[in-house]
């Protein structure tokens, strides 16, 4: 029997070329700077976008909560979510910087370790993240208690754990060699801090990781559909614990960043930071019920939170107004591009 | 008119004595992004009859039901209930105009009780407008009886079977006082005797007066419930008769528009080495101390009812669910089968039997879904996957399995069930498997889909594969399989070799 004799089911006119589900969310963040530059003009007579150290200090500011973004990208892919970044990114901070102190602070938490290579407290903050991680992911896929709640006990730990290491007192007197992290430098005139291009480098990474590998696969099948997954023969635990890991990792990693930049250590850092990150991850069009989602999205939702906060602070808008406004934002942003989807599904 | 079918059904209505139609749609036409769902279609619903929607996947029957039932909204046509134009606003719309449909996918709400279910939105209020339990329960009793269903109405849906929820349904639609009551493939997680009495009470239906729109796969079905029926096909009308004026054959060739002669092709060949032994299988409280060969080549069909224990016994094959006492040799060596893996690493393969439950990911395309096992042992390097190699591999899969989409970046939620099914099986071939266990390989797939299906099963055990296939088909089980194992409450009854077998030997094996 030929093929043709097979009477097709449904008339084929056309198929369509896809755009990528970031250029909706790419429009949007364009909009909101095209509205910033317009108030800017009318209310403040200057342009908000024709200024390269504004352009440079929107990235740095959310650069810590983009490296994270990208952990919890990778988290919500899979249908669950990880509330303990911000807590992870205040332990790591106090233990790395605990490892970074100069041997001038005469009250160090180690004496005996002050001056050492930069590199233990890079490691030593990484660990922290990885381990936090590491069991989350364990709780997860051994316990099958629901990860809103083996984060939420994360972060309610990890929080204690950042105060209780030095009972609450901040770790100061960093090593230069450690605070270079938090340094710029100038590329072609253009002054580009290093944590921006730590976030753009775990950006392209991890991107490449969800595109191309077998990791990435896996997690979106996990997301997609668990049952399906297993039965593919996919290890079900084993690949959340590797997912939870990373996403810990990359909270370490914002934790020592955040640390350099501030030269020290406080226990109340990264408070509300897994909240940033969740932001930009579902602004940037990750969907929370799993199997949908891409970096590029989440680093341009990083962006759009950056951009709101730097137009306000440039508009002068109060402190108070800038957070009711950013969180209709966030809501409208994602209305908007819910929206969209929709209409492709039917369309 | 573009078919000849058209003026035929034309004439018979008109040599009825001035039929009274419930529903009648004329020229529907509804498009989807590249498709052409509906192209001018029509369907005339008597009052008081059954009438049946035939075709095959993506013939356009759902989407027809869809629009009746207000879900879709068309691109253009006629519409007239009881005589009357009319345009629907939604299914809710729909349901207060009369027009019921009862989903392949049960809507019901699990935690709540029977009777919440039925009367949501509708909840009888005493004089303090708090809902009036007492009243509920006894609408409900009276429902019932009317329909003759026996469900506690107090008791938790989520407790009941597939069956029973299916009554919940129908005394839902009919608590509307719903003229036409749509159901999309009733009969697909029925056993028996549950069919026999939803039977009963459409009949009960059609008695008092009431439309029904009846979507099946099942030909005995038709001849059995439905007083007429329209078949669709490619998203055009074809023609509408009588049952009882029709044979078989005739229904088949309106459906796919060409003979289908051999509908269950298994091939003769040569029986290999016993590839797989199971040996006192037991899965504690499902099933007990199941033994059997499979050999290369040997298409082992197993039979048994909805609930016996069949389905468990592949999935712990599979390690899905692994035994708690026996062994599973696999090519001669005791293999402890803990997960899937384990299992596809020996060469397994698991079609299994929900599609959209535990097969497709809805959301990814069909390149994903076609990949996603055979990444657990090839195509990467490094972690990486070879995509290029992969991509051109997946798709000549999808074309010898002639899967139906414009390209393999297709969402594969836009696929009919049948194509579905192929991805999905294109995803076990591409694992090269040995051993291949497939459950329920062909429901809710049409006929076309069907024999296809089939030859390519009879061809893969023509290359020394060892095939396990489970189905509530007899027919099925009786035309594919060399040998048959039958399974009742969770124990083997006996095995029947092909020459042995029918359908009755099965029946008493089955039922016990």
């Amino acid at each position: 029997m030929s093929t043709n004799e097979i009477a097709s089911p449904t008339s084929v006119i056309g198929s369509k070329k896809r755009l990528p589900p970031e250029v909706s969310i790419l429009a949007v963040l364009i909009g909101i700077a095209i509205v910033f530059e317009i108030l800017g003009w009318i209310i403040v007579g200057d342009s908000f976008l024709a200024n390269k150290q504004r352009l440079s200090i929107i990235i740095l500011q959310v650069s810590v909560i983009g490296i994270i973004a990208v952990g919890v990208t990778q988290v919500i892919i899979t249908a669950g979510v990880d509330l303990s970044s911000g807590s992870v990114v205040g332990l790591a901070a106090m233990v790395a910087a605990s490892l970074a102190q100069t041997s001038l602070n005469p009250r160090a938490v180690y004496p005996s370790l002050t001056d050492i290579s930069p590199i233990w407290a890079i490691l030593a903050g990484l660990g922290v993240g990885l381990l936090a991680g590491s069991v989350n992911g364990f709780l997860i896929a051994r316990t099958k208690i629901p990860p809103f709640i083996a984060t939420l006990g994360m972060m309610v730990s990890a929080r204690g754990l950042a105060k209780w290491y030095t009972l609450g007192q901040p770790v100061a007197l960093l090593d230069d060699s450690f605070t270079w992290l938090g340094k710029s430098f100038n590329i072609m005139g253009f002054p580009l801090p290093l944590p921006v291009i730590v976030f753009l480098v775990v950006a392209v990474i991890f991107h490449i990781a969800l595109g191309y590998t077998r990791y990435g696969k896996f997690t979106y099948a996990i997301g997609a559909n668990p049952q399906a997954a297993r039965v593919s023969g996919i290890n079900i635990g084993g690949h959340l614990i590797k997912v939870y890991a990373i996403a810990g990792l990359l909270s370490g990693l914002a934790g020592v960043m955040t640390a350099a930049r501030a030269a020290s250590g406080q226990p109340g850092m990264g408070v509300a930071y897994e909240l940033d990150a969740i932001a930009a991850a579902v602004i940037g069009g990750t969907s929370l019920s799993g199997g949908v989602g891409r970096i590029t999205g989440t680093v341009i939702g990083t962006i759009i939170l950056g951009v709101l906060t730097s137009g306000f602070t440039f508009l002068k808008v109060g402190a108070y107004y800038q957070e009711i406004i950013k969180g209709m934002i966030i809501v409208a942003a994602v209305i908007i591009d819910q929206h969209r989807q929709n209409k492709r599904k039917k369309a | 008119m573009q078919s000849p079918g058209m003026t035929e059904a034309a004439r018979e209505s008109g040599a009825a004595p001035a039929p009274d139609y419930l529903l009648e749609v004329a020229d529907v036409r509804k498009e989807f992004p590249g498709v052409l769902a509906l192209d001018n279609v029509q369907l005339r619903l008597k009052r008081g009859s059954v009438h049946a929607l035939m075709g095959e996947n993506g013939a356009g029957k759902s989407t027809l039901m869809k629009i009746v039932a207000g879900i879709y909204t068309p691109d253009s046509g006629t519409f007239k209930l009881r005589g009357k134009d009319i345009r629907l606003n939604g299914p809710l719309d729909a349901l207060e105009n009369g027009i019921a449909m009862i989903h392949q996918e049960l809507n019901l709400m699990a935690p709540m009780t029977v009777a919440e279910n039925i009367w949501i939105r509708r909840e009888p209020t005493s004089r303090f407008g708090f809902v009036d339990h007492g009243e509920m329960r006894r609408k409900t009793v009276a429902l019932f009886k009317r329909l003759n269903i026996d469900i506690d109405p107090d008791i938790e849906v989520g407790t009941l079977s597939v069956a029973n929820r299916q009554m919940v349904e129908i005394a839902k639609a009919v608590s509307y006082e719903s003229d036409v009551l749509i159901m999309d493939e009733p009969t697909s997680a029925l056993t028996e005797r549950e069919v026999d009495h939803l039977f009963t009470i459409i009949r009960t239906l059609r008695e008092q007066g009431k439309g029904i729109i009846y979507i099946t796969h099942k030909m005995n079905e038709l001849f059995e419930i439905a007083d007429e029926f329209s078949v669709f096909r490619d998203g055009k009308y074809i023609a509408t008769k009588l049952s009882h004026e029709v044979t078989r054959d005739d229904i088949i060739r309106m459906m796919v528009g060409r003979e289908i002669t051999q509908m269950f092709p298994k091939e003769e060949v040569p029986i290999g080495e016993v590839v797989l032994s199971a040996k006192g299988l037991t899965l504690k409280g499902v099933f007990s101390d199941v033994s059997f060969d499979l050999r290369a080549g040997e298409i082992l069909g197993i039979a048994g009812l909805v609930g016996s224990g069949r389905s468990n016994i592949a999935e712990t094959i599979f390690g899905v669910t692994p035994a708690t006492s026996g062994t599973i040799e696999l090519f001669g060596k005791t293999v402890r089968v803990d997960s899937p893996s384990t299992a596809m690493s020996h060469g397994l393969a698991f079609l299994t039997e929900d599609r959209k439950e535990t097969g497709c990911f809805l959301l990814l395309d069909i390149q994903e879904n076609t990949q996603m096992a055979v990444l657990q042992s090839g195509y990467v390097k490094n972690g990486f996957v070879k995509q290029t190699q992969l991509s051109k591999d997946s798709k000549e899969i999808s074309a010898a399995l002639r899967v139906k989409t414009p390209d393999m970046a297709e969402p594969i939620i836009n696929l009919s069930g049948g194509n579905q099914q192929k991805v999905l099986i294109g995803r076990w071939l591409l694992t090269k498997p040995k051993i291949l266990i497939l459950d329920e390989p062909t429901r809710g797939i049409d006929v076309g889909a069907k024999a296809e299906i089939h030859r390519l099963i009879s061809k893969l055990a023509g290359q020394g594969v060892g095939v396990i296939m489970i189905s509530s088909e007899m027919p099925e089980v009786l035309g594919m399989s060399d040998r048959i194992m039958v399974v009742h409450e969770g124990k083997v009854t006996g095995f029947l070799d092909r020459a042995e077998a029918n359908q009755v030997k099965i029946m008493e094996l089955a039922s016990h």
